[in-house]
C-alpha cells in the first residue's frame, strides 16, 4: 500500500513534521525527530528511484483529481535523481547539525530552525516531484521563504542584509517565473505539464509565449545564480550557518537546474529551444562568463566560505554550459555534475564548519597552521578539493570528462581546452586554503584549535567518500543521467 | 489610550462581531465567497484592534505567544494530517472522498477540515507577526538603557 504513495509521502513526510517540531517546542527533540523525517524521506526517493528505473514514469493524482484538472505529481528518471540527491544532502547534514546548530543558533530559536530547514526540504521536494506548472511556484516560495529565514539565523549580522538581499532578488526571480507561468496559462488554459507540451505544439511562434519563455528562463537564472544574476549567492552562502551553506549548496541551485531542464525539455521541448530560438548561445556565453569570473573572483577572497561561494557560481556554469551544448551527451554531463558537485561542495562546506565549531571563523587567515590541529577536517577538505579540480578517481573528473566528451563530440576542441584551463583557476583557489592551513605555521594570538568532534566529522566524511566512490563506481550517476537526458530529448523531440 | 473612551467602547462592542464575521467567512466559505485565508485575517484583526485600543500586554494575556505560535503550526498539522488520513482510507493524499461513507459528504468533511486548518494558521500568523513588529520598540528601548 505504501509503494504506491511514494510520491505523496515524499513531499509530506517532511511538510507534516515541521509544524510537529514547533508544537514539541524542544531543540533535542527537533533534531531527533528531523534526522528520523530525512532519514525516512531518503528512503522513499531510493524507493521512487527503483520503481522509476523498473517500471518507467510514475503519476501520482492528489486528491484523486484526474490530471489536467488536479494536481498530478510525476516522476521521472530524472527527478528521480533530483529527490535522491536533495534527501541524500538532507540525511548526511541531518545528524551534523546538533552540534553546529547548537553553537551557530540562539538557543531560543533551534527548534525553528529545524521546522525552516524541514519547510525548505519539503519546497525543494516538492518543486522536483510535481507536474504542475503553478505548483512548482508555490513549492518555490516555501523553500525559498523558508531559506530567507534559514539564511539570516546567521551568528554574523550581515547575514541579515544578505538575507534581505536574497529576498529581493528570489522574489523577482519567483514572479518573473510566475509571469511566465501565467502567460501559458492564458495561452493554453492548462497548468498540467504534459498537457501545456501537447497544447504548446501549435502555439510555438506566438509572442506570449515567447515571452512565457523568456520569463521563465531569466527568473530561473536567477534562482539558480547563473553569472550575472548570481549576486545574492556569495553573501548567502557566507553568512548562512554552516549546516545551511552546506544544504542550500548542494540543493538548491540543483533543484532550480532541474526546473530549467523541465521547462525547456519537456514543456516547450528542445526544438523550440534550441532550433527556433538561441537558447544554446543565451545559455553558453553567460554559462562561460560564470566559469570564468567565478573562479577568478573566488580566487581573491579572504573569506573561505565567500571563496567556495564564488566557485559555486564557476560550477554552476559548468552544468549550464553542458546543457547549452543541446546534445544528450551534453546533457548527461550536466545532470552527472549536478550529483557531483552536490557531493564536493558538501563535502567542502561541512569541512568548513568543522573549522568554524572549532576556531569560530573562517577567515582564511586565521586557518594558517589548522591542518596539524585538525588533520580529519582539513583531510576531507583535501580530498573535496581534489575533486572540486576534477583530479581523475574523484567525482569531479567524471564530471569534467563527460563534459570534455560532449565538447569533442561536436568538433568543439577550443572548449575543451577553456574548461580545463578553467580547472587550472580551481587550483589556485583551492591551493591557497590548503597552503594556509598546511604549510603556514598557527599565528600568534590563536589558541591551538581541537579537532571536530566525531558528530561533526563523520558526515563531512560520508561526503568525503562520497566523492571517491563515485569517482570509481560511475554507474550510478552516469547510467541515471544518460537515461534521464535520452528521456528529455525524448520527450521533446 | 485610558481617556479614550469612545475607542475603548466602541472597540468593546466591535469585536465580537468582527470575529463573528469570521467565522461566517470560514463556515460559508465552500458556499460562497471567503474562505480559510480570508478568515483567519479577519479574525487576527479582531485581536490586532484589540492590542491597539487595550495594549500589548494585556492581548498576551488573551493570547499568549506561545500558545499562538502552536496554534500556527497546528493548523498546518491539520490540513496535511486530514491528507494522510485520507491515504489511512485507501485513498490518494487529499482524497476527501473516502472521508465519508459516500463522496459528497466527503469533500464536505474534507474541504472544511483544511479551511479550518487554513484559518487557524493564518490567524495564528498575523497575531504573530505583529507581536513581532509591535514588541519591537519595546525591546528597543530596553536595549539603549
Amino acid at each position: 500500500m505504501i509503494a504506491q504513495h511514494l510520491p505523496a509521502l515524499q513531499i509530506v513526510l517532511p511538510l507534516l513534521a515541521a509544524p510537529i517540531v514547533v508544537l514539541a517546542g524542544s531543540a533535542r527533540f527537533a533534531w531527533l525527530f528531523s534526522v528520523a523525517v530525512c532519514w525516512a524521506a531518503f528512503a522513499v526517493s531510493i524507493g521512487l528511484l527503483a520503481q522509476v528505473m523498473q517500471g518507467g514514469e510514475i503519476s501520482y493524482l492528489l486528491g484523486s483529481w484526474p490530471a489536467p484538472w488536479g494536481i498530478e505529481l510525476r516522476v521521472d528518471l530524472l527527478n528521480a535523481f533530483v529527490l535522491l540527491l536533495v534527501t541524500g544532502t538532507a540525511a548526511i547534514v541531518l545528524p551534523y547539525a546538533r552540534r553546529s546548530v547548537r553553537i551557530e543558533i540562539a538557543p531560543e530559536q533551534q527548534g525553528f530552525f529545524y521546522c525552516m530547514l524541514l519547510l525548505c526540504l519539503a519546497g525543494l521536494l516538492g518543486i522536483a516531484i510535481t507536474g504542475d506548472a503553478f505548483n512548482v511556484f508555490v513549492f518555490l516560495e516555501i523553500s525559498s521563504l523558508s531559506t530567507y529565514a534559514l539564511v539570516a539565523m546567521g551568528r554574523n549580522r550581515k547575514a541579515l542584509t544578505a538575507a534581505f538581499q536574497y529576498l529581493i532578488m528570489g522574489t523577482i526571480g519567483a514572479t518573473f517565473f510566475l509571469i511566465g507561468v501565467g502567460l501559458l496559462y492564458m495561452m493554453t488554459g492548462t497548468l498540467n505539464m504534459a498537457d501545456l507540451a501537447e497544447r504548446l505544439q501549435p502555439l510555438h511562434g506566438t509572442r506570449p509565449v515567447l515571452a512565457a519563455y523568456a520569463f521563465i528562463v531569466v527568473g530561473m537564472a536567477l534562482k539558480l545564480a547563473l553569472f550575472p544574476l548570481h549576486l545574492w549567492l556569495p553573501n548567502a552562502y557566507a553568512y548562512a550557518p554552516s549546516v545551511v551553506t552546506a544544504f542550500l549548496a548542494a540543493t538548491a541551485t540543483k533543484v532550480a537546474i532541474y526546473v530549467l531542464l523541465r521547462f525547456t525539455f519537456t514543456v516547450f521541448g528542445a526544438d523550440f529551444a534550441f532550433a527556433d530560438q538561441p537558447m544554446s548561445l543565451l545559455l553558453f556565453v553567460p554559462a562561460l562568463l560564470a566559469i570564468f569570473a567565478g573562479s577568478l573572483v573566488a580566487i581573491f577572497q579572504e573569506n573561505a566560505k565567500r571563496l567556495l561561494a564564488y566557485s559555486s557560481v564557476a560550477q554552476i556554469g559548468y552544468m549550464v554550459l553542458a546543457i547549452s551544448l543541446a546534445t544528450a551527451a551534453g546533457l548527461s554531463a550536466g545532470i552527472a555534475h549536478m550529483f557531483n558537485h552536490a557531493l564536493m561542495k558538501g563535502a567542502l562546506f561541512l569541512a568548513l564548519g568543522c573549522v568554524f565549531y572549532s576556531i569560530g571563523s573562517v577567515a582564511i587567515r586565521d586557518m594558517a597552521g589548522i591542518a596539524k590541529e585538525m588533520p580529519w577536517t582539513m583531510a576531507a577538505f583535501v580530498m573535496a578539493g581534489l575533486s572540486l579540480i576534477g583530479v581523475p578517481l574523484t567525482a569531479g573528473f567524471i564530471s569534467k570528462w563527460l563534459l570534455l566528451q560532449a565538447a569533442f563530440e561536436l568538433g568543439l576542441w577550443w572548449l575543451g581546452l577553456l574548461i580545463v584551463a578553467s580547472s587550472l583557476l580551481a587550483i589556485v583557489y583551492i591551493w591557497r586554503v590548503i597552503e594556509v592551513a598546511y604549510f603556514q605555521p598557527r599565528p600568534e594570538g590563536r589558541v591551538a584549535a581541537r579537532e571536530a568532534p566525531l558528530s561533526l566529522l563523520l558526515p563531512t566524511w560520508v561526503f568525503a567518500l562520497a566523492n571517491v566512490y563515485f569517482g570509481i563506481e560511475t554507474s550510478l550517476p552516469v547510467t541515471v543521467a544518460r537515461g534521464a537526458a535520452a528521456a528529455l530529448f525524448g520527450a521533446g523531440g | 489610550m485610558r481617556h479614550h473612551r469612545v475607542l475603548r467602547v466602541a472597540t468593546k462592542l466591535l469585536i465580537p462581531f468582527i470575529l463573528l464575521f469570521a467565522l461566517y467567512v470560514q463556515f460559508h466559505g465552500d458556499f460562497g465567497p471567503g474562505g480559510g485565508f480570508q478568515a483567519g485575517v479577519i479574525f487576527g484583526s479582531a485581536f490586532i484592534l484589540y492590542a491597539l485600543i487595550f495594549g500589548l500586554e494585556n492581548t498576551k494575556r488573551v493570547a499568549p505567544p506561545g500558545i499562538v505560535i502552536r496554534l500556527m503550526a497546528s493548523g498546518v498539522v491539520l490540513y496535511a494530517g486530514v491528507g494522510v488520513f485520507g491515504i489511512l482510507l485507501g485513498g490518494n493524499y487529499l482524497d476527501y472522498n473516502v472521508l465519508a461513507h459516500e463522496a459528497t459528504h466527503g469533500q464536505h468533511y474534507g474541504i472544511l477540515l483544511v479551511e479550518l486548518g487554513v484559518g487557524i494558521t493564518v490567524a495564528a500568523t498575523m497575531i504573530t507577526i505583529f507581536y513581532q513588529f509591535a514588541g519591537r520598540s519595546a525591546w528597543r528601548e530596553e536595549g539603549e538603557e
